[in-house]
């Protein structure tokens, strides 16, 4: 796969030769995590201050209107975390697009879903977890894709050559699950295992005030289940892969200043089948007081029905709260204030993520996770120490 | 039907002179001939140079590229496409407006970070746009239906490129919900009928803002655009600067751009 991804870079060096000049962008970016607590296990590292660096170069080439090829790559290179010290490529594609449809081949990102403090629906990438558990960060999928935009909603086409496996923290990383995760372990349900040929479909339209989505993934799930494995070396988790089916529907009403939200899935193949869903809305406050600051109001709910066989999540019955604060001024800072917290447990995660423009190319980003109460015998109690803050400069080209 | 009404109208003016017109119809029938003789540019093109300063005279810059499509309807008004070239952390970055008269407005934003793109409240009428000296409504399509006028004097143009030429001064009041106006001042010459100044009054009525409209240039003969356009704030001191170039009229812009499932190819 990355074989293909270097024939796509030496075609597009050989052909931007001719013609259209490439665009280069990206940025690099240097980041600091603090932990303020002591790990809970002996096999992590016990430093307080982890620096790590990061480059995303892009690469845009458009030799006539209808036709790009795209490359971002990506790597990071981290002091005490080894599977953090990664590289990927997380796009290199060419797009064709005709107007009333496109098609797009290569190595792709592809988003999905409404929410903002689950992604539920969003089912093409996998999540890079080693970059932030939010699972915002995505490594890059081999795809072919069409999207047909018609007059009854935009139809898209998925065909998903090869599966890229979930990123986890390596032995001694932080944050950190109760078990570190050997990926040598790893194991299929499919026979093809990683050479499975996934496929999706998606229609998407837009109702007047209401956008809705509607789409099937059939394939390896994303999700691992993560197996407790004893191994010469001591017990670990071996990630196993299912086959799923997963039918998902996203729906955004957008009705003055509020926003109404609801992503919801219907899952077979692991386990029970089992439906779960994230409804919510955001609300905001614009010029609040007069001033030029925004202020967003976030509440999602989280219902999960899966059963203990499932991959784990934290979803199953919470409730997120959140504050957006946007300044408007000329550096775009602003302020996301939130936590989730479990119905059933009590546990609570609060989080925190702040941005502002430096000057012209900088950029500061400052994200914290705290865990302000963890009950006890949940599944979570291993995060009770895993707090992180984490402090990043970015210099974009 | 819109055309026909004001065909009437101007019938009636013409062959009536002695008929009393009263300052809201006269207001009203100025920026109708101001919006008749703007028609039928299709769709357009431009870079947009955008500077803002504050009173200390420090600077930031954004670059964008804006495509419009031009609609002439009863319900809907133009639809555009503002698409980041600066700052680097915001390059990608797209926003798409579908303007109404009756319903609110439509907006999507595209994040290319997460490939996501995201229908936004258009309530958002009177905030900033970037950090800029305009709020959003400042920017959106000056679609004829969204205000009622008022004619109040004529008076000479104010720009130093139409102090030749005498204005109409006009009056308006935004009918749309959420704006930041009570009101607006506009100057329109007599020759070319084209806004060379407007005065914006906030919520409590206050002369908060000017914009001044300068180098003007016509294209295709009779599509006239400023390239400059200037805003002060009164209240802060700050000031925004935009400069238009490589401005194309019937540029025959792929319509289908104007989609929110379109948004994710633009780069």
């Amino acid at each position: 796969m990355r074989g293909a991804a270097l024939v796509i870079l030496a075609m597009a060096w050989t052909a931007a030769a001719q013609s259209a000049p490439i665009e280069v962008s990206g940025y690099i970016a240097a980041e600091i995590r603090i932990f303020p607590a002591e790990p809970k296990f002996a096999r992590q590292h016990e430093n307080a201050f982890s620096p790590s660096l990061a480059l995303q170069p892009e690469l845009r080439w458009k030799p006539n209107d209808g036709n790009t090829l795209t490359i971002i790559a990506f790597a990071r290179v981290d002091t005490h975390d080894s599977e953090r010290t990664h590289w990927d490529i997380r796009e290199a594609n060419w797009l064709y697009n005709a107007g009333d449809w496109d098609f797009r081949i290569g190595l792709g990102k592809v988003f999905w879903g409404v929410a903002e403090s689950r992604h539920l629906v969003d089912i093409i990438n996998q999540s890079d977890l080693v970059e932030s558990l939010d699972e915002e960060d995505k490594l890059g999928q081999p795809l072919a894709n069409l999207n047909v935009i018609t007059g009854i909603g935009t139809w898209s086409a998925f065909v998903l050559p090869y599966f890229r496996e979930r990123t986890f923290a390596s032995p001694n990383g932080r944050p950190g699950l109760p078990l570190p995760v050997n990926e040598n372990l790893v194991t299929f349900e499919s026979s093809d295992k990683e050479r499975h040929i996934d496929y999706a479909l998606r229609w998407q339209e837009r109702l007047g005030d209401i956008d809705v989505g509607l789409s099937h993934f059939h394939g390896t799930g994303r999700e691992p289940r993560l197996i407790p494995t004893m191994t010469p070396s001591g017990p670990v988790f071996a990630p196993h892969y299912d086959q799923i089916d997963q039918t998902g529907l996203d729906l955004q009403a957008t009705l003055d200043a509020w926003l109404l939200k609801l992503e919801a899935i219907v899952r077979s193949g692991q386990g029970d089948t089992f439906f779960a869903a994230t409804a919510g809305f955001e609300y905001t406050l614009y010029q609040l007081f007069e001033s030029t600051y925004d202020l967003g109001l976030i509440a999602e709910y989280h219902h999960d029905g899966r059963d203990s066989t499932a991959p784990f999540t934290v979803f199953n019955n919470d409730v997120m709260a959140g504050t957006r604060l946007a300044l408007n001024d000329q550096d775009d800072t602003a302020l996301l204030i939130g936590a989730i917290f479990d119905v059933e447990s009590q546990t609570t995660l609060a989080t925190a993520e702040f941005s502002t423009r430096l000057t012209d190319g900088w950029k500061l980003e400052m994200e914290g996770r705290f865990f302000p109460y963890v009950a006890n015998a949940s599944p979570e109690s291993n995060s009770e120490r895993e707090h992180t803050f984490e402090l990043r400069v970015l210099r974009y080209f | 039907m819109r055309k026909l009404i004001f065909t009437a109208l101007v019938a009636l003016a013409a062959a009536s002179p002695v008929l009393a017109e009263t300052p809201e119809e006269r207001g009203l029938a100025i920026t109708r001939e101001a919006q008749k003789r703007s028609e039928g540019w299709v769709d357009s093109k431009v870079e947009m140079k955008m500077i803002l300063s504050n009173s200390q005279g420090e600077k930031s810059e954004r670059n964008m590229r804006l495509r419009a499509l031009e609609l002439i309807s009863d319900t809907d008004g133009d639809k555009s496409l503002t698409y980041f070239l600066s700052p680097a952390d915001v390059q990608g970055t797209a926003l798409l407006s579908f303007t109404h008269f009756t319903t609110p407005d439509d907006q999507w934003l595209f994040l290319p970070a997460l490939k996501r793109v995201k229908r936004i409240a258009s309530a958002n009428k009177s905030g900033s746009f970037v950090g800029s000296e305009f709020a959003f409504e400042d920017l959106l399509a000056q679609e004829v239906p969204r205000f009622t006028y008022k004619y109040l004097r004529d008076e000479p143009c104010p720009t130093d490129e139409a102090k030749a030429l005498s204005c109409f001064v006009i009056e308006r009041f935004p009918t749309y919900e959420n704006s930041g106006y009570t009101r607006q001042i506009g100057w329109t010459d007599k020759k070319e009928f084209l806004v060379r100044k407007l005065q914006y009054f906030d919520r409590k009525s206050e002369h908060s803002k000017t914009l001044h409209f300068t180098e003007y240039r016509s294209y295709q003969g009779k599509f006239w655009r400023a390239h400059k356009l200037v805003m002060e704030n009164h209240q802060t001191a700050k000031k925004t600067t935009l400069s238009f170039s490589n401005f194309e009229l019937n540029a025959k812009v792929d319509h289908a751009e104007f989609d929110p499932d379109a948004l994710g190819r633009l780069r």
